[in-house]
């Protein structure tokens, strides 16, 4: 029987989304948008290095509803990434290793970084 | 690089229904992945409408019953039926597992059955786990010694070395770990898997085995061992219990630990 033209079975298309596997691609895409966030702080400094017109359009840009969307989102993306990055130094040390360890610090990591994003925020309005 | 789309010919296509008998009363539907070597077309998904009141308690007995009762075609792997063998390793209601140890009324709506995920399919319910298999010949998982064997009896192991492997042993290779993997599912080719680092694990903590430097060589690998990056996905779907996550840290620090000496 000819065994090349054999279908792959289905994966991400079935596979129910639960916590372990949730935020496991959160932590890469939190990675990702911290990234763009360092562009972000390259273009402040640019701003800065270009005289105030330049400045101030980049100050009223991040006061405007999308800029504060962008910085909201990267404020969550640094506090999820840090905490979920000392969640996984911590499995490295063969802590939590268990389902209970890893769901009881996968949900305090997203309640932390909720937490602390809003923390963020209320101290700055 | 990872493939997220499934390929032209493993695209899932609409199948058939298969009705309840008149007068059931207690009816839930089961949409059964289908796919048919001979006939040229994709896989497809066809229902059909089970009697509960008529139907065993486990998913297992509800493909059984289709397939004596209903459609005879329907092709599965199962032999034990009570959660030993590790033969009907399927995706049901979204995660890996036995069928014969989930039970129906655990899932809430229809009831979905698809093969372990990211496999060739051979048939129907049925993949192909000839890389698998051979990845776990690949650790050579028999005792390997230096040493001449007593004469005059066994190779004895204290309790507490013989407790070392509970949670390990009991590992049946159903498959329903690895194929849970997102790790397994971009890079099976040439990461070992939940379920083979666990038995690899289970030799290396084995105190009668003898090759444990040689074991470590052969996992210290960029992607033999550290594709694993702690998704555990494998420990929330193992139907036994078992926790692979764990294991695969621990050989993880049997390499730091062997490295800073």
């Amino acid at each position: 029987m000819a065994t090349d033209n054999r279908p792959l079975s289905p994966h991400l298309q079935v596979y129910r989304p639960q916590l372990t596997s949730v935020l496991s691609i959160s932590h890469r895409i939190t990675g990702i948008l911290l990234s763009f966030g360092a562009v972000l702080v390259v273009l402040w400094a640019l701003a800065v290095a270009s005289g105030p017109d330049a400045y101030q359009a980049l100050i009223q840009f991040m006061g405007s509803v999308p800029g504060l969307i962008v910085l909201a989102t990267w404020t969550f993306a640094l506090f999820f990434h840090l905490l979920n990055g000392i969640r996984h130094l911590l499995w490295d040390a063969g802590w939590l290793l268990d389902l209970r360890g890893a769901y009881a610090s996968g949900w305090a990591v997203v309640a932390l970084s909720v937490i602390l994003t809003i923390a963020v925020w209320g101290g700055l309005a | 690089m990872a493939q997220f789309r499934l390929p032209k010919n493993s695209r899932i296509g609409k199948g058939k229904h298969f009705a309840a008998p008149e007068g059931a009363s207690h009816i839930k539907t089961f949409r059964v992945y289908r796919f048919d070597p001979e006939s040229g077309e994709n896989p497809r998904i066809d229902s059909y409408d089970i009697d509960l009141d008529q139907c065993g308690p486990m998913v297992l007995d509800a493909l059984i019953k289709i397939k004596n009762e209903v459609d005879p075609t329907l092709t599965f792997r199962r032999s034990c039926r009570e959660g030993i063998c590790g033969s009907c390793a399927f995706n049901i209601d979204g995660t890996n597992t036995l069928a014969c140890t989930k039970s129906i009324d655990e899932i809430r709506g229809e009831v979905k059955i698809y093969p372990l995920p990211h496999m060739p399919v051979i048939k129907d319910l049925v993949p192909d786990l000839t890389h698998f298999y051979a990845q776990y010949a690949s650790i050579r998982p028999w005792i390997r010694t230096q040493s001449p064997a007593p004469p005059d009896k066994e190779r004895l192991q204290s309790r507490e070395d013989r407790a070392r492997m509970d949670g390990l042993y009991e590992c049946i290779l159903c498959a329903c770990c690895s194929t849970s993997c997102p790790s397994y599912w971009w890079n099976g080719e040439r990461y070992l898997g939940p379920a083979v680092l666990l038995q690899a694990y289970r030799w290396l903590v084995d105190s009668r085995d003898e090759a444990t430097g040689e074991r470590l060589d052969e996992l210290e690998d960029p992607f033999r061992l550290y594709r694993c990056h702690t998704i555990m996905n494998c420990t929330r779907t193992c139907p036994k219990g078992l926790n692979p996550a764990k294991a695969i840290a621990e050989i993880k620090k049997m390499m730091l630990a062997r490295r800073s000496l």
